[in-house]
C-alpha cells in the first residue's frame, strides 16, 4: 500500500557552483505527527545527504532550526506537515540574511549586534556571596521576564521589512535583550547600552510595522520592547536637552 | 545605508524587491496604516484653508464651502473619514502595547486601557460636537 | 547623552503627539467639516463661526489640530519614501518632509493670528 506522500520545494544553494540559488522538489512520506523538520531530515537520511540546514533540540527551545516555510519565518521544529496538507511546502532560507548554503544562513550580523547590547547584568559594584542573594518581588519579575524568552532564533529578523531593507538597524530581538537588562532590577547598565539604542539605526529605524511580534514563537513581543525604549530615550532626549550637566536616570 | 555593508564573496545575499509590502497581509495592512497619515494631512490642509476664508468674509466663506461640495472632494472626505478612523483604531490598539499602566502593583491589562481610551475618545468628540452644535 | 547627537527622538516625539491628537480630534472634524455640514445634516452660519475662530482658546485648539498631526504626517511619510526604495536619499527627504510640516505650522500661525 503506497503511502500518501507530499512535496517540498526546498531552496538549494552550493557556495562558488551557483550564482544563485535554485529550487529542488522533493517527496517525503506524509505522516500525521511529523514536522517540516522531520521531513528534511528524511530528505537528507534517505534522498540526498548534501542537503545542508541547521537543527538542534527539535522541541521549539533552541532556536536553531528557523527558516521560511511558504514565506513565512518558522521554527521548522514546531512546523506540522498537516498543516501545510496537500502542499506543496516552501522552504527556503531565513529572510534577509546573506546564505552560506543551502537552507544555511549567516549569523555574523546578528551576533555582533547581540555582543554590542551587552545582554549580561551589570553592575557597578558585585554584591559579594556572603550578602546574600539578589531578591526580586513578582512585580519586578514581571517587568522583564516576557523578554528574555527569546531563543535567539532570529525569526523576527526574517519578518522585519526595516531589517531587510536597511541591515543596520540594530533589530528586534537584539533590542528587546537590552530592553530584557535594561528593565531588570538588579541590572545597573542602562547608559552602557544607551548609545546603540539611541542611535539612528537603534530603536528609531523601527517604524513599528509589528510582524516580529507576530512570528516570535516564545512570546516575547520584541515590538512592545521596542516601542517602550522609545519612549524611555526620547525623555533621556529631552532630558538632556532641558538638563545638560545632570538628570541621570 | 543600506549598501554600506561589505559583501563577503560565495555567500548569496538576497535582495529585498519595491514590491516587498505585497508579500504579507501584515505588511498590506501596515503600509494602509502609514498612508493614513497622508489623508489626514491634506484634510487638515483643507480646514486651515476653511478657517483663513471664514476669516475672509461670508461670501468667501460660502464660495469655498461650496467648491468643497464636489462630488470629488465627498468622496475624498468619505475616504478619509475611513483612513482616519483606521489611523485612530490601529493607533489605540497599539497604544495598549506600549503603555504600561500600574495600579499599585497590578498591571492594568492591555485590553482594558484600549477600551478606556476608546470611551475617551467617544467622550471627547461628543464634546466637540456639543461645543460646535449645541453652545451659542 | 551628547545634545544633538541625533535628532531622532525630537522627530518620533512630535510624531508621537501628532498620531494622539490625530487620532482623537481628526475624526470627529472629518464628519463634521466633510461630512454634516456640506450634506446639510447639521448647519453652523458663518457668524457663529467667525466669533469662534476669534476665541484665543479656539485659536490655540486649532494650532494644536491642525499642526501637530502635520509632525505625524511628516515622520511616517519619509519612513514611507525610505522604505519604498530611496534609502539612500535620508538626508533630502528628511529636509523635504519635516521641513513641510515647519512650513504648514508657520502658515498655520499666520492664518490664526490673522483671523
Amino acid at each position: 500500500m503506497t503511502e500518501e506522500t507530499i512535496t517540498l520545494e526546498v531552496t538549494r544553494y552550493r557556495p562558488g557552483h551557483d550564482r544563485e540559488p535554485r529550487t529542488e522538489s522533493f517527496s517525503v512520506p506524509y505522516r500525521k505527527d511529523w514536522v517540516v523538520l522531520d521531513a528534511l531530515n528524511h530528505i537528507k537520511d534517505r534522498v540526498d545527504g548534501s542537503l545542508t540546514y541547521r537543527w538542534s533540540c527539535r522541541m521549539g527551545v533552541c532556536g536553531s532550526c528557523g527558516m521560511m516555510v511558504n514565506g513565512v519565518p518558522k521554527l521548522t521544529c514546531s512546523a506540522f506537515l498537516r498543516d501545510y496538507h496537500p502542499g506543496p511546502i516552501r522552504v527556503e532560507p531565513l529572510a534577509n540574511f546573506p546564505v552560506i548554503r543551502d537552507l544555511v544562513v549567516s549569523l555574523d550580523d546578528f551576533m555582533e549586534k547581540l555582543r554590542r547590547v551587552k545582554p549580561w547584568l551589570i553592575r557597578t559594584v558585585e554584591k559579594p556571596v556572603s550578602e546574600g542573594e539578589y531578591r526580586q518581588t513578582p512585580a519586578q519579575l514581571d517587568d522583564y521576564k516576557q523578554f528574555s524568552m527569546c531563543i535567539n532564533c532570529m525569526l523576527c529578523y526574517a519578518a522585519c521589512p526595516v531589517y531587510g531593507l536597511a541591515p543596520a538597524f540594530v533589530g528586534p530581538a537584539a533590542i528587546a535583550l537590552a530592553y530584557r537588562y535594561n528593565m531588570d532590577s538588579r541590572d545597573e547598565g542602562y547608559r552602557l547600552r544607551e548609545p546603540i539604542l539611541s542611535e539612528s539605526v537603534g530603536v528609531w529605524e523601527c517604524t513599528f510595522v509589528g510582524e516580529c511580534s507576530v512570528v516570535c514563537p516564545k512570546g516575547v513581543d520584541p515590538a512592545a520592547a521596542i516601542q517602550r525604549s522609545k519612549v524611555a530615550g526620547a525623555k533621556d532626549w529631552a532630558m538632556s536637552m532641558l538638563m545638560p550637566w545632570g538628570g541621570r536616570r | 545605508m543600506s549598501e554600506a555593508r561589505p559583501q563577503r564573496p560565495g555567500l548569496y545575499y538576497p535582495k529585498m524587491p519595491l514590491t516587498w509590502w505585497l508579500a504579507r497581509p501584515g505588511y498590506v495592512r501596515f503600509m494602509i496604516r502609514e498612508l493614513t497619515s497622508v489623508f489626514i494631512a491634506i484634510f487638515l490642509v483643507e480646514l486651515l484653508v476653511l478657517v483663513h476664508k471664514v476669516g475672509q468674509g461670508p461670501q468667501a466663506y460660502a464660495d469655498t464651502a461650496a467648491r468643497l461640495q464636489s462630488p470629488g472632494w465627498m468622496v475624498f472626505h468619505v475616504v478619509a473619514l475611513a483612513f482616519a478612523l483606521y489611523h485612530t483604531i490601529t493607533w489605540f490598539k497599539l497604544t495598549g502595547v506600549v503603555q504600561v499602566v500600574r495600579l499599585g502593583d497590578h498591571k492594568v491589562p492591555p485590553a482594558l486601557v484600549v477600551a478606556g481610551t476608546f470611551v475617551a475618545w467617544g467622550v471627547v468628540s461628543l464634546f466637540i460636537l456639543y461645543w460646535l452644535l449645541v453652545r451659542s | 547623552m551628547a545634545p544633538g547627537k541625533t535628532m531622532e527622538p525630537f522627530w518620533w516625539s512630535l510624531f508621537s503627539v501628532g498620531g494622539v491628537v490625530a487620532a482623537f480630534l481628526v475624526p470627529v472634524h472629518l464628519f463634521l467639516h466633510g461630512l454634516a455640514i456640506p450634506l446639510g445634516w447639521v448647519s453652523v452660519g458663518h457668524g457663529r463661526l467667525l466669533a469662534l475662530v476669534g476665541q484665543p482658546l479656539v485659536k490655540i485648539y486649532l494650532f494644536v489640530l491642525i499642526a501637530l498631526p502635520l509632525y505625524h504626517w511628516a515622520h511616517r511619510f519619509r519612513f514611507i519614501l525610505e522604505d519604498l526604495g530611496l534609502h539612500g536619499f535620508r538626508a533630502p527627504i528628511a529636509v523635504l518632509c519635516y521641513g513641510s510640516a515647519i512650513v504648514g505650522t508657520v502658515a498655520t500661525l499666520w492664518v490664526l493670528i490673522r483671523v
